[in-house]
C-alpha cells in the first residue's frame, strides 16, 4: 500500500487556544454512534462552536477569516481523554492537515499520524507569536517542514519538533503502518506459537 | 539484570523494530466494542483482509446500551444499528461476543478481568483509553484507536513506541473512608494531568499490596486521566486468587504453570526505572474534583480555588474551569446542591465497590429532588449483587437499580444529564459535556462519597454523613 510521502503540509491557519483540550471536546461522544467516520467533520468542536438552538458561539473556529483554515494551532496536552479516533478523523474531515501545539496526548498522537496529519510541537511564546501573526494577516500561509522541523510563517522561521518514528513515517509515506505489519506476519505467527499462553 | 515487569512483558511481545522506529508488538488479547471497531471491520473489508487471530479477540457492548429498556431494536435507531453491525462482524470474522443474551455484557474493562481474559504477563489492547485498567492484573494494556484496531484484528500487532517508566509508591495506611478513587485522583492533582505523557506507570507500596484486585483497578483505570496510556501493578497472590476458576483462567495443571510462570513477572529488585516519586497514605482525603479536568480537584474539607490567588499559568484554566462549574471561588466545595448521583462506570462498578456503598447505605434514603442510579459494570456484577441482596439496599434508599453498561459516564446511551445538572459521580472524567449536556456538570469522586452526596443533597464528606471514625476528625 504505497502512500503518499509527507514532507510538509501548509495552508490557513486558525488558533484555538486553551491546554488540555480534550477529545470530547473535539467530538462529543454522541456524534460516534455511527459505524463510519463520515460526516464527523461539522461536528468537530461542536459544543464549543454552537449554542443549543445550532446557533454559531463566538469561537475561532466560527470566525470566517479563518475559514479554510488547514493548520490548527493550540495549547499543552491537545487531544488528552478518550481514545477516540473520531478526534482526529474529525478534524482531517474538518479540512485540518496538521497540527502545531505544545504538547499532546500519547493517543491522540499516535492515532493523528497514522492518518498522516503532522502534529508539531512548538513553544507556548513561538504559538503565541504565530497566533498574533495570523490573527493580523489570517490570508498568511503557515508552512508546516516535516523534513527540517520547521514552521513557516510570513517570512519568518519558527522551531519545531516532530517525534523521529513519526517524522520517519510521514517522510517514507508508511504512516500507516498496516502494510509493513502485515510484512511481519510470519515473524508474528512464530512468536505467537512460542508464547502459547492465552 | 534486574528487569522490570514492563521490560519483561514488552521483550516476550516485541515482534521485530519497524521502519520508523517503532516496536511491531503482538497482542495477547484484543478487546472490542460497538463505538470504535465499526470503522475498523469497514477498513478490512475494504482492504480485503481477515481477521488473524480470532480466538485472541473478545467483543461485548457496553457504550450505548440502554440500562432500563435492553431488549431489541433499541427505541435509538443508531444505537441500535450500532449493536447489529458489531453482531454482524462478530458473526462474520468469527469473534467471540458476550451479547445480553449470554449473560456476560458488561463494561468491556469490567468483563475482561471477570471472564479470566485479563492475565499477567500479557499484552491487551483495546479501542478504549480506560484500557490501562487491565494493567492491575500485571498485563501491560493498550488504550488505542480504530485504525489500530484494524491492525490488531490484520495482524495481532501494533506499531508502538516503548515508554519511559515511572514507579509510583504509596506507603502507609489510608484513612477509613479513604479509598483507591481518592488515591488516583490525589496522583493526578500531583503529577498532573499530563504528567504521565510517555510515561507508563508502575504503582506499588503499601497501599497497593493490601488493595484487593477491585481497587487495583480503580486505580490503573485512570492512569490515562494522568496522561499515562499504561498502568500496572505487579501480580501476587491476590492477582492469582482472584482469577483461579475463571472461564478463560487456565485450568489444572496449565493453572499451577500459569501460576509460576506469573510469578516470575514481578518486577525484580533493583531493576531501573525512568523516575520515581513516592506518596504517603497518611497525606491522601476523601476527594472531589471543582474543575473540568481530573487533576482539578481538593480534598473534600478544602476551598474552591480563586483565580485570582493562583499562579498566572493556571489563570485562564481555573477561571474557565469555574464558568462551566458555576462555583463561586473561594468558597467550601462542601455543601455544594447536587441534582444527580451516579454510580457505575469502569472505575468504580464492581462488587466490592457496592458491597462498601451497601454497608453504610442500609437504612438511608436519597435526598428529595436528587436522581440517583446504580449501574453495574457487568451483568455478573448485576446478578451476584442481586443474589447478595445489595440491590435492595440500593432500591429501599431511593437508587434506580439498572441493568450494566457504561451509561452516564459519557452518555451515550439514554442516560444523560439535562441543561446545567450536577452530577455527583463514581466515574472517571468531568470534561465539559462529558455527561451528555454540553453545559452539565461533573464532580468525580469515590462510590461512597456519591452516596453521601445522594443521601444529603450536596457534596458531602462520607465520613461525617456515615459516622465513619477517622483519626483527623478526633478533636477536630
Amino acid at each position: 500500500m504505497a502512500l503518499e510521502k509527507i514532507t510538509k503540509v501548509e495552508g490557513k491557519a486558525v488558533y484555538v487556544p486553551g491546554d488540555d483540550i480534550d477529545t470530547d471536546r473535539i467530538i462529543p461522544a454522541r456524534f460516534m454512534k455511527c459505524i463510519t467516520f463520515d460526516g464527523l467533520g461539522e461536528f468537530a468542536f461542536y459544543d464549543v462552536r454552537k449554542n443549543e438552538d445550532g446557533s454559531d458561539k463566538k469561537h475561532p473556529l466560527n470566525d470566517p477569516r479563518h475559514a479554510g483554515a488547514t493548520i490548527m494551532l493550540s495549547g499543552s496536552n491537545f487531544g488528552c481523554g478518550s481514545s477516540r479516533e473520531h478526534a482526529p478523523q474529525a478534524l482531517h474531515k474538518a479540512g485540518f492537515r496538521g497540527i502545531v501545539a505544545e504538547s499532546y496526548a500519547e493517543i491522540f498522537f499516535g492515532n493523528s499520524t497514522t492518518l498522516g496529519i503532522p502534529c508539531f510541537t512548538a513553544g507556548r511564546q513561538q504559538i503565541r507569536e504565530l497566533a498574533a501573526a495570523i490573527d493580523a494577516d489570517p490570508e498568511l500561509t503557515v508552512e508546516l517542514d516535516v523534513e527540517n522541523e520547521v514552521i513557516r510563517c510570513g517570512g519568518k522561521e519558527y522551531p519545531g519538533a516532530l517525534r523521529d518514528s513519526a517524522r520517519n513515517s510521514l517522510l517514507s509515506g508508511r504512516w500507516d503502518p498496516i502494510a509493513e505489519l502485515i510484512e511481519g506476519t510470519e515473524q508474528v505467527d512464530e512468536l505467537a506459537r512460542r508464547l502459547n499462553y492465552v | 539484570m534486574a528487569k522490570s515487569l514492563f521490560d519483561k512483558v514488552w521483550d516476550a511481545h516485541a515482534v521485530r523494530d519497524l521502519s520508523a522506529g517503532q516496536t511491531q508488538l503482538l497482542i495477547g488479547a484484543h478487546l472490542i466494542h460497538e463505538v470504535t471497531s465499526p470503522q475498523a471491520f469497514g477498513m478490512l473489508r475494504e482492504l480485503g483482509l481477515k481477521v488473524h487471530m480470532p480466538e485472541r479477540t473478545f467483543a461485548t457492548v457496553d457504550h450505548i446500551v440502554p440500562t432500563d429498556e435492553r431488549a431489541e431494536p433499541f427505541s435509538d435507531q443508531l444505537a441500535d444499528a450500532m449493536i447489529k453491525e458489531l453482531r454482524r462482524n462478530c458473526e462474520e470474522f468469527g469473534v467471540t461476543y458476550f451479547d445480553i443474551a449470554s449473560g456476560r455484557q458488561g463494561i468491556v474493562h469490567v468483563v475482561g478481568p471477570e471472564q479470566g481474559i485479563t492475565q499477567p504477563g500479557t499484552t491487551i489492547a483495546c479501542g478504549d483509553s480506560h484500557t490501562s485498567t487491565h494493567g492491575a492484573f500485571g498485563a501491560i494494556a493498550f488504550g488505542i484507536g480504530t485504525s489500530q484496531v484494524r491492525d490488531v484484528l490484520a495482524t495481532q500487532t501494533l506499531a508502538i513506541s516503548k515508554p519511559k517508566l515511572r514507579r509510583i509508591n504509596v506507603d502507609g495506611e489510608l484513612q477509613p473512608g479513604v479509598y483507591a478513587k481518592d488515591v488516583i485522583l490525589y496522583i493526578i492533582r500531583k503529577l498532573g494531568v499530563k504528567g504521565g505523557n510517555g510515561y507508563a506507570y508502575e504503582y506499588g507500596g503499601e497501599v497497593f499490596d493490601r488493595f484487593n484486585m477491585e481497587e487495583r483497578m480503580t486505580v490503573c483505570n485512570m492512569s490515562i486521566e494522568g496522561g499515562a496510556r499504561v498502568g500496572y501493578v505487579n501480580p501476587d497472590e491476590k492477582t492469582f486468587e482472584y482469577l483461579k476458576g475463571r472461564p478463560y483462567s487456565p485450568k489444572g495443571k496449565e493453572w499451577d504453570a500459569a501460576v509460576e510462570r506469573w510469578k516470575a513477572l514481578a518486577s525484580d529488585p533493583g531493576c531501573a526505572y525512568d523516575d520515581v516519586v513516592n506518596f504517603r497514605a497518611e497525606d491522601i482525603l476523601p476527594s472531589v474534583t471543582w474543575g473540568i479536568t481530573p487533576g482539578q480537584g481538593v480534598f473534600i474539607d478544602e476551598t474552591i480555588p480563586d483565580p485570582d490567588e493562583v499562579g498566572e499559568a493556571e489563570r485562564d484554566a481555573v477561571t474557565e474551569a469555574l464558568e462551566h462549574m458555576k462555583l463561586k471561588p473561594g468558597a467550601p466545595i462542601k455543601g455544594t446542591p447536587i441534582d444527580v448521583a451516579f454510580l457505575g462506570s469502569c472505575t468504580n462498578a464492581r462488587l466490592t465497590d457496592f458491597q462498601e456503598v451497601a454497608r453504610y447505605l442500609r437504612g438511608r434514603k436519597v435526598a428529595s429532588g436528587v436522581k440517583a442510579i446504580v449501574v453495574p459494570g457487568s451483568m455478573a456484577v448485576g446478578k451476584i449483587c442481586e443474589e447478595l441482596g445489595i440491590d435492595r439496599v440500593f432500591k429501599d434508599a431511593g437508587f434506580e437499580w439498572r441493568g450494566a453498561g457504561c451509561s452516564m459516564c459519557l452518555a451515550m446511551n439514554p442516560d444523560k444529564l439535562v441543561g446545567d445538572q450536577l452530577c455527583a459521580s463514581s466515574s472517571n472524567r468531568n470534561f465539559k459535556g462529558r455527561q451528555g449536556s454540553p453545559v452539565g456538570r461533573t464532580i468525580l469522586m469515590s462510590p461512597l462519597m456519591v452516596a453521601a452526596a445522594a443521601v444529603t443533597g450536596e457534596i458531602s464528606d462520607a465520613r461525617e454523613v456515615f459516622g465513619i471514625e477517622s483519626p483527623t476528625l478526633v478533636g477536630a
